[in-house]
């Protein structure tokens, strides 16, 4: 199963006011993983994301999927395997309807339009905003524009997911519903967060990015388990595995997956 | 500025848009063959970014009074002026199709006014000359002024140019460019000024953009230039020729004419005046026909000027037909409406 | 400012309602809008009577559409005052009289309402075109007749962005009145480096947009999915219109109706 793997080798990037956002990134995520790429407000984040989307090219390295190399000419195909959600909504909700907007990406591989309609029911059933199927993006509220963006990409049934954010500025029950969600879907996820219950829940995996390069890479456990780390990094431990101040003084025990 | 559907007529309106399909495809053409993919969204969100910018009114210092942007030279500069005029293309649709602020007939006229005259006008003659030699914020600002000035005059004349020859105003040509002008001087200022003001701000925090746009631009290339000075002048000749004629030819007008100033050449417009309605009898629909005799023989109106012509011209007994007529008429449109909706409300499928 | 926002996203969920207009094809009431446009203002320009029976057209298709007429009239009242400044001259200038029934009345003025009434014809018509169909669907029908596709595809990005935009730019405006108590429009000083930033912002904005639009395979055009035929409907709705403007072109409808009531025609 080597065609859901996705590796990244020596990634140098640089904006062009010369901010060097990613500095020597090496990794492989292999098929199933649930990575956490977890850093603080400008680590570098999402900058890595649309390295690996192909929005960004490297300066120099290279990103495999599967077993081609992303280049502007792979790239097409390589996308149709990747689904991406933004870490804003609005960036990726331009039609005028939900179900237009969902139906954007199955239309543009021209899937017949039984096949559009029956996904786009799909993906809206699946984030559970059925019912707003006919409404216009721009009146939806945080939560719900967030959960369209997501079927945006289900819609095109990718075989590795990324997500920027996806729990950012949520109330807690779109959150938990978009961690369900996270959870329900067994393909490769790689998932940037400063939530870091959201990810601990959701991912067996992190990857610390400190300004621009891997802090640390390993089991989700180990690096929670380490605060200097976690602090220098400009992070907190998950509250889940905080010690309560209020009721006492008992540990969670740590559950992996 | 926005010239209203009512005020021109069909064939002024067919041959602007059909001007501004011209130069909408050569500009798409343009466009194509050079642009990095990432500028169509930026010519969407730059359209955009000119609309909401209209809706921030400014206070003007010392006047009290407040303007907004037109935004085509700020377009032109940003995008290039092909990519800028494409832009302005759009821009001028939303507003005609979703504000009724220029109709879809004046459209042709309106992407004249404001988007040709600044995007292939002042934009590569006036502001790049300034900024000929590299950019200073002193630069921007004098060449968006003067050109947001200029910009401004053409689009001013071309209204009074486009009004006149359609025959739709009684203003006589130099009263109407006397009324026009001195107020687009005020406004063309200001546009200057603003872009002027917006153009600083991006090149301080963003060189590279104003750099791509340049290259973008390709003005240097001297056969467009030619082109479209040829085009620039053509059109200005034609629009001042057509407004001339507008003026002298219909009914009312030679009255005015004798009373303002340049009366001169009356005579002359006489076989030009014949020929003229002759040419527009034959190629347009806008005879003046109703309670004035028919004015050119033309075909297809052959039976209405029959009935017209057995009618005795304006007699106390038509005109009480025609508003007994158009009474019933409009109660009668009212009625239509009413019962429509009244048998949509009832859910019957009678409309349907 | 709000208003035009409002505006727009009324007029966009007008156009997604189910009702016999807006399920006709985009092509033929773009056409029908278009030719009825060029009808009104093909009239002299001291016909009044003739004219009015056009005022079919915009009223039927409104019923139809089950359009409320309060919002139309405000967008014309709107547009009004420019016609009204440059048509209102024509009574200055034009001092030919005619009589109508005993009382002369000068040529001026019948141009002055005959500019109006176009006017009001005109604005309702075009109205009605986005009302009805919604700017998807017509920059379908521009693509079906020709319009380059580029073209068509920034005219619906544009379309698209002056509402986030808009949003966007409320904000800012609220935090500038927040700290600028009293004043009502922008400094001109200021507004260089406000609209600047919005600028910059917005810039940002359209490279992730288009980038979250090539990720879902976006190659240039916008497909929406139902591209339906011209249908018999359609057709009928088109030639019907058509005919009916041509006739009234053609013929002075009032007239020969009033003529037949008072009689003037047996003579
Ligand atoms: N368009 C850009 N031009 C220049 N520099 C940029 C640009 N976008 C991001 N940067 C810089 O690159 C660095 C990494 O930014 P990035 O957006 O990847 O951070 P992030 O980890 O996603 O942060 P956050 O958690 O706030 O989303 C930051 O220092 C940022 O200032
Ligand atoms: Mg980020």
């Amino acid at each position: 199963m080597s065609h859901h793997r996705v590796e990244a080798r020596n990634l140098h990037f640089s904006y062009p006011d010369g901010q060097a956002a990613i500095q020597d990134i090496s990794f492989t995520i292999l098929h199933g993983e649930a990575v956490g790429i977890i850093g603080a407000n400008g680590a570098g984040k999402s900058t890595l994301l649309m390295l690996l989307m192909g929005i960004l090219f490297p300066d120099s390295g290279e990103i495999i999927v599967g077993d081609t190399r992303l280049t502007p000419k792979t790239l097409p195909m390589i996308r149709e395997r990747l689904g991406m959600v933004f870490q804003d909504p609005d960036d990726q909700l331009f039609m005028t309807t939900v179900r237009d907007d969902v139906a954007f990406g199955p239309r543009n591989y021209h899937l017949d339009e039984q096949e559009v309609a029956s996904r786009v029911r799909e993906a809206l059933a699946q984030v559970g905003i059925l019912h707003l199927r006919d409404r216009a993006p721009f009146k939806l509220s945080g939560g719900e524009k967030r959960a369209a963006a997501i079927a945006t990409v289900l819609s095109m049934k990718p075989d590795i997911l990324i997500m920027d954010e996806p729990t950012s500025s949520l109330d807690p029950k779109s959150r938990r519903m978009v961690m369900e969600l996270l959870k329900s879907f067994e393909h490769t996820k790689i998932i940037t967060s400063h939530d870091l219950d959201m990810v601990l829940e959701t991912c067996q995996r992190f990857l610390v990015i400190k300004e621009g390069s891997v802090a640390a890479d390993g089991p989700a456990g180990e690096i929670l388990k380490n605060p200097q780390l976690l602090h220098s990094c400009g992070l907190e431990m998950p509250l889940s595995l905080q010690k309560c101040p209020i009721c006492g003084d008992q540990t969670k025990n740590f559950k992996s997956g | 500025m926005h010239m209203a559907d009512a005020l021109i007529s069909p064939a002024v309106g067919g041959t602007m848009l059909a001007v501004t399909a011209g130069l909408a495809a050569y500009s798409a053409k343009k466009i194509t063959n050079e642009m990095d993919e990432k500028k169509i969204p930026l010519m969407g969100v730059m359209g955009a970014f000119v609309f909401a910018s209209q809706m921030i009114n400014f206070t003007i210092p010392a006047t009290g009074s407040s303007g907004h942007l037109g935004g085509g030279l700020l377009l032109a500069i940003l995008l290039g002026p092909y990519a800028g005029f494409l832009t302005m293309t759009s821009i001028l649709l939303i507003q005609a199709l979703f504000f009724a602020d220029g109709g879809l007939l004046a459209y042709g006229c309106n992407v004249f006014n404001l988007g040709f005259c600044s995007c292939f006008v002042s934009y590569p003659f006036i502001y790049r000359w300034f900024t000929r030699q590299g950019l200073t914020s002193r630069k921007i600002l004098w060449g968006a002024t003067a050109s947001g000035i200029v910009g401004l005059q053409l689009g001013a004349f071309s209204v009074v140019a486009e009004t006149l020859a359609s025959g739709k105003t009684e203003l006589p040509f130099s009263t109407f460019v006397l009324l026009m002008q001195p107020i687009h001087l005020g406004i063309g200022l200001v546009e200057g000024l603003v872009t002027a003001a917006i153009v600083t701000y991006v090149w301080r925090a963003r060189p590279e953009i104003l750099e791509k746009a340049a290259i973008g631009g390709a003005l240097g290339d001297r056969s467009i230039k030619k082109f479209l000075t040829g085009l620039a002048i053509g059109v200005v000749l034609i629009g001042g020729a057509l407004s001339w004629f507008a003026s002298t030819s219909p009914d009312g007008l030679e009255w005015s004419m004798e009373r303002t100033a340049g009366t001169t050449e009356i005579e002359a417009t006489d076989g030009i005046h014949q020929l003229f309605a002759d040419l527009q009898s034959r190629t347009a629909f806008m005879p003046d026909y109703g309670f004035k005799a028919p004015a050119g023989a033309s075909s297809e109106e052959a039976i209405s000027e029959e009935t017209a012509s057995s009618w005795p011209a304006v007699d106390a007994g038509t005109s009480a037909a025609g508003l007994v007529g158009g009474s019933l008429t409009l109660v009668l449109a009212a009625l239509i409406g009413y019962l429509v909706s009244l048998s949509k409300k009832k859910g019957s499928k009678a409309a349907a | 400012m709000k208003d035009s926002l409002r505006d727009i996203r009324l007029l966009d969920d007008l156009a997604r309602r189910q009702n016999p207009i807006n399920k006709l094809h985009p092509l033929v009431k773009l056409l029908t809008t278009i030719i009825y446009l060029a009808v009104v203002v093909s009239f002299g320009r001291y016909e009044i009577s003739a004219l009015l029976p056009l005022i079919f057209y915009p009223v039927v298709v409104f019923a139809l559409a089950e359009l409320a007429p309060g919002r139309i009239l405000r967008r014309i009242a709107w547009v009004m005052p420019l016609v009204i400044g440059i048509g209102i001259f024509n009574p200055v200038f034009d001092h030919q009289t005619v009589t109508i029934m005993n009382s002369t009345i000068s040529k001026g003025w019948l141009s002055f309402i005959s500019l109006v009434i176009k006017c009001v014809l005109t604005v309702a018509a075009g109205i009605l075109l986005v009302a009805t169909t919604g700017m998807e669907k017509l920059g379908a029908a521009m693509r079906i007749i020709g319009v380059p596709k580029i073209m068509v595809l920034q005219l619906l990005l544009t379309y698209r962005y002056i509402l986030l935009l808009g949003d966007e730019l409320a904000r800012m405006l609220r935090a500038y009145s927040l700290r600028a108590p009293g004043h009502r429009g922008i400094k001109l000083a200021a507004w260089g480096s406000f609209a600047g930033s919005l600028l910059l912002r917005s810039f940002d904005r359209a490279q992730r947009v288009y980038a979250a639009m090539c990720l879902r395979g976006f190659k240039g055009d916008y497909n929406t999915g139902d591209d339906a035929k011209v249908g018999v409907r359609d057709l009928q709705f088109l030639i019907g219109w058509v005919a009916f403007f041509l006739i009234t072109r053609s013929y002075n409808l009032p007239f020969l109706l009033g003529s037949f009531l008072t009689g003037v025609i047996g003579q």
